[in-house]
């Protein structure tokens, strides 16, 4: 793999990350996160989602008259969602309850939109595949942690294995209600964005 | 009348769109600097919610519902009904974005002063997933023309109250000391946070 294609794969992790920098995609990063089977399955749909358009954009992008663009690039976010997420209903129909509206609301994350206007629009498609990736792992990235969080301390769980036996199942750990709230996630996401720009000050942001 | 306005109350308070869903994130933390432009914008998606969830339920109910053409094309073989909900996302999608561009012509001619005042809003509505959002929940609970209504009026205020109240604490918190790692968008997470967890207190009417 080329210096350029490796860059661009992993930048978005921490460099870059589109959650925690580029503040896109937040909705489904706070909603799925309760679980990490959830976050998991988000994640792959919106790595093959930002990976996949990306790739299209990039090819007819000499084709796309530049006044009708959005259009055109919503028409191909909206076509590989709907391949998603009847792949979903057809082959795991629990998951894709539970996930309900968020599968849907791929569609309007601004990470694929953000990627494909950002990116895809200006370079060839190799790249912008490897782009579509990266960002979608870095989003992926975040979510995984905070469902790790809220599933380890909310539930003893992990993929619901039990890791730390709970109270009620005569262990010792007593979960932590909060967690289990959607709202937890803001809290965790806040001190994760303050621990990335510990470690990287350049992102600190001016007032 | 009574059924509509506890549904309108309802969905304001208790299911508020940004706090409770976490619809329209990203909007709602890049968006919400200032009073002013927050009011500008959550008049934007006030107008266009109360719009699009009715013609999307119109569209829903008339076309793609399972067996919604039947009587027009004279289907009467249960197993030969037309089901094209698969459809719906790129359909929904694409109503979203032509009312948007619609309303912003509309406004144009003949609103002119709201239309400099909304300005480059509009556009950014057509990906704003609480629009796409309240669209997917209307769908999912099967809401009627009525219902529906009430129910993207009442979601977009919603939406408007939660990310006015926000830019007024984000205007005061410009003068308290926070940490540089924190500073911009980490303290707005938790902000956020602490606001969902306020909202969290209204779970508990039951209307």
């Amino acid at each position: 793999m080329s210096a350029d294609a490796k860059k661009v794969l992993t930048s978005p992790i921490l460099d870059n990350n589109p959650i925690a920098l580029q503040i896109l995609g937040v909705c489904s990063a706070l909603a799925v996160t309760s679980s990490m089977v959830n976050a998991a399955v988000m994640t792959i749909a919106v790595v093959v989602v930002t990976a996949f358009s990306s790739l299209f954009i990039s090819i007819i992008r000499n084709h796309i008259p530049s006044s009708v663009r959005i259009i055109v690039q919503m028409a191909i976010i909206a076509s590989l969602v709907i391949v998603v997420d009847q792949v979903l209903k057809a082959f795991s129909y629990q998951l894709s309850k539970e996930l309900s509206v968020y599968i849907g609301l791929i569609i309007t994350n601004c990470i694929v939109m953000g990627r494909a206007e950002a990116f895809a629009m200006k370079e060839t498609p190799m790249l912008s595949f490897m782009d579509g990736i990266g960002n979608g792992l870095g989003y992926g990235f975040i979510l995984l942690v905070v469902a790790t969080v809220r599933e380890l301390f909310g539930f003893g769980t992990l993929f619901g294995i039990e890791i730390l036996p709970l109270v009620q199942n005569d262990g010792w750990y007593q979960a932590n209600g909060l967690l289990v709230l959607p709202f937890s996630s803001f809290f965790i996401i806040g001190l994760l964005i303050w621990a990335i720009r510990q470690k990287k000050p350049e992102q600190v942001e001016k007032d | 009348m009574e059924h509509y306005l506890s549904l309108f109350v309802k969905t304001i308070f208790i299911e508020n769109m940004a706090l409770s869903f976490f619809l329209g994130m990203c909007t709602f933390l890049a968006v919400s600097k200032k009073i002013s432009t927050a009011i500008g914008l959550g008049v934007a998606v006030v107008v266009v919610l109360g719009i699009a969830v009715p013609a999307n339920q119109v569209i829903y109910q008339g076309i793609l519902a399972p067996g919604a053409l039947d009587g027009l094309l004279g289907v009467t073989d249960p197993a030969e009904s037309i089901d094209l909900s698969f459809l719906s996302f790129i359909t929904f999608i694409g109503v979203i974005a032509a009312l948007v561009q619609i309303l912003e012509m509309v406004l144009d001619k003949y609103f002119p002063p709201l239309y400099n005042a909304l300005g480059i809003f509009l556009p950014l509505i057509t990906v704003n997933c609480a629009i796409f959002g309240g669209v997917s929940f209307m769908v999912a609970r099967n809401y009627t023309l009525g219902e529906s209504v009430v129910y993207g009026v009442g979601s977009g205020v919603g939406w408007m109250l939660a990310i006015v109240l926000m830019a007024g604490l984000r205007e005061k918190m410009k003068y308290s000391d926070v940490p540089a790692g924190l500073k911009g968008l980490g303290i707005t997470f938790i902000t956020a946070g602490l606001m969902a967890f306020g909202f969290l207190s209204f779970g508990g009417i039951s209307l």
